[in-house]
């Protein structure tokens, strides 16, 4: 895991923020988020796409998922000219990108975690 | 974060993790939060709980924020609500659309707290500030309603006490803006109890209240005095002295006060800056101006006031005719005035004496491109006596003590004859005696012709046969002028009997003065004649019956006035 992922500075002050709303706020980040990649993949209407991912990209961003945010933002404005194919290519990295950076909201939620 | 006054701040937007945290942030900043996950319910939420402020995310389902902030902007009407949109949107044409809709500000995720903060109290400045502005709009939205009220209220009080008057009366023509009480213009008219009019034109410094103010006490004296059977003199001195006393320095009232005389078929004048106003002989078409001879009221001092009158013989039909200064002050479009010569062209093209206000209306009309809403005028006609029905005055006793026995003389020397005039009381004191009421116009029109004889031709020794043309009229009144302001000598006696006769009564007047008498006997062979401009007044006497009769060489007169029943 690396700082290309995550903004550790944004997690840092999210914790501060939120007290002892942190960890809710991480299952909150956590379940929203499978429920857009479910939205992604079940669909290929260009608008539903670029509209699930506008919003995804915000939370991501808001979450200091730099790199998640950064994908989701290709496929809210790329999404009417890419082709099927690379539109699936892209909800699966998005996916996987999901994949990577869950693990660190996970531990995240542990209040032994701490800096 | 530092706290701000708290305000309720209605969070619209889908994504459950930024609802949290955004709510988390904003609420530890001190604020009430509302939430919406959609536009739908953002404004459902708005109608009912009216919050301060929205935080709108652009993009949500149902109903998207745009669609949301401009019901939320049409429910709140004039009250500021700010919304902040909530948005990633990079793209200008995005981003303007927010504003389209109504929005007052961005918010690019990821949310920084500090700038959130930032952003809520520079739209809390901006909300407040629209309030204050609403509030201080509706203060004097009030303070001007209140006004008009006040205004309307004055207005119906004034005219209730103006219209007192006889402004109604057939001879009397005006013309006024209904609101011009609240430009300073006054216009009052009265019969005296011997029947002649008194007219009042008279126009206050200032607009609005402030000139309306003196208007009501003007009336007042004007109604009361002339009601007690004053003459212009005393009437003007009162009026003077009370403006004097209650208006601030800068205010006083311009005007021109008549009183026209069927009986002697003339007209008293005093003008105290008001324009010149017009008596128009009918018969030769001359018009001969009355012009200001005197400061305005409510100028001078009691000692320094001048309430000399100027006196023109009238012929029935005959019309003087009065404007305010908002006539010849009416300026067109280049500043230019309208002007005496002007108003004098009028006169000479108008063919028709009435339509003289019509004429002068359109060339107003004419001249400015639009009418003005402070021109006052009034034409006043000299009537033939016959014509006049003087309203009958109303008492307010009870009736039960009248006295019907008793008798009184009072002898008036040089230093009172100068300035003053006993017969309002004297008609005061008898109309106590009710019988007397019902003859109380002719009873007062022979007490002051016979005081006025006594005064004029027996005490002054005037010669009544100058008053036979207008020129001598007018010697004559000079002369009564200067040799008053020369007594020394003389007296006027007036003796009062009242005796009761049956069921009714009997007044015996005498009155006698110190002057030289006439020649009873060749005055009495005249003809009765009442349109003579000379004569000692006797023949108006000898015409209202009530046996009157000279002795002691014409320098002692009696009447008897009796009545029937009590009434």
């Amino acid at each position: 895991m690396t700082d290309t992922h995550i903004d550790r500075e944004a997690l840092s002050v999210l914790r501060d923020v939120m007290e002892e709303g942190y960890p809710e706020l991480l299952d909150t980040f956590l379940a929203d988020s499978e429920s857009r990649l479910g939205e992604l993949q079940k669909t290929s209407d260009a608008k539903v796409l670029s509209e699930v991912a506008h919003s995804f990209k915000g939370s991501a961003s808001n979450m200091g998922a730099v790199r998640l945010a950064a994908l989701c933002q290709e496929l809210e404005s790329d999404a009417k000219d890419k082709s099927p194919a690379e539109i699936v290519k892209l909800v699966a990295e998005i996916s996987g990108e999901f994949a990577e950076v869950r693990p660190v909201y996970e531990s995240e939620k542990h209040p032994a975690h701490t800096h | 974060m530092q706290a701000q006054e708290p305000l309720t701040i209605l969070i619209a937007e889908d994504s459950a993790a930024d609802r949290l945290l955004l709510s988390t942030i904003v609420r530890r900043q001190g604020h009430e939060v509302l939430t919406a996950a959609n536009g739908a319910e953002a404004v459902d939420l708005f109608r009912r709980q009216q919050p301060d402020l929205v935080l709108m995310d652009a993009m949500m389902p149902v109903m998207d924020g745009f669609e949301a902030a401009r019901q939320i902007k049409a429910l709140a009407g004039e009250t500021l609500v700010p919304i902040i949109f909530l948005t990633s949107l990079t793209e200008s044409e995005a981003l303007a659309r927010c504003l389209e809709a109504g929005g007052d500000d961005f918010l690019a995720k990821p949310y920084n707290q500090v700038i959130l903060a930032a952003k809520i109290k520079a739209m809390d400045r901006l909300r407040r500030l629209q309030a204050t502005v609403l509030q201080q709009r509706d203060l004097i939205a009030k303070h001007h309603d209140y006004l008009l009220n006040e205004q309307r209220v004055a207005k119906a009080v004034f005219d209730k006490v103006a219209h007192s008057g006889c402004l109604s009366a057939p001879n009397i023509r005006y013309l006024q803006s209904p609101y011009a009480l609240f430009n300073g213009d006054l216009l009052l008219a009265a019969y005296t109890p011997a029947g002649d009019m008194h007219v009042l034109l008279g126009d206050f410094t200032g607009h609005g209240l402030p000139a309306a103010v003196g208007a009501m006490p003007l009336a007042e004296v004007f109604y009361g005095m002339t009601a007690k059977g004053y003459g212009l003199a005393e009437t003007l001195r009162e009026m003077n002295a009370k403006l004097k006393r209650i208006l601030p320095v800068d205010m006083f009232c311009c005007a021109t006060l008549l009183c026209l005389s069927f009986q002697r078929r003339s007209v008293e004048v005093w003008n105290g800056g008001m324009p010149d106003g017009y008596l128009h002989r009918i018969v030769s078409g001359e018009r001969v101006p009355l012009a200001a001879r005197h400061l305005p009221l409510g100028v001078l001092s009691a000692q320094a006031f001048d309430d000399r009158t100027e006196v023109h013989p009238m012929a029935v039909g005959d019309r003087v005719f009065l404007l305010s200064d908002g006539v010849i002050d009416t300026s067109d479009a280049s500043d230019q005035l309208f002007g005496v010569e002007r108003l004098q062209q009028v006169f000479a093209a108008s063919r028709e004496p009435d339509r003289l206000f019509e004429d002068i209306e359109q060339a107003l009309r004419d001249f400015r491109g639009e009418a003005r809403d402070d021109v006052s005028m009034v034409e006043v006609r000299l009537l033939e006596p016959a014509q006049v029905k003087p309203s009958a005055p109303v008492y307010s006793d009870s009736g039960q003590s009248c006295p019907l026995d008793w008798s009184v003389s009072f002898e008036f020397r040089g230093a009172t004859l100068k300035r003053f005039n006993p017969l309002p009381y004297l008609l005061q004191l008898l109309l106590e005696v009710h019988g007397l009421r019902a003859q109380s116009g002719a009873l007062y029109s022979v007490l002051a012709e016979l005081y006025s004889n006594a005064l004029e031709h027996g005490v002054l020794d005037l010669d009544s046969s100058l008053k036979r043309d207008a020129a001598g009229f007018a010697r004559y009144y000079q002369q009564r002028n200067d040799r008053l302001e020369a007594l020394q000598d003389g007296f006027v006696r007036v003796h009062l009997q009242v005796q009761p006769q049956g069921e009714g009564g009997r007044l015996v007047i005498r009155v006698e003065d110190s002057g030289k008498g006439f020649d009873v006997a060749r005055v009495m062979e005249r003809p009765l004649d009442g349109v003579r401009l000379s004569g000692r007044g006797v023949s108006l006497v000898r015409q209202l019956g009530y046996n009157a009769s000279w002795s002691d060489e014409g320098r002692s007169a009696r009447v008897e006035f009796s009545w029937e029943v009590e009434a």
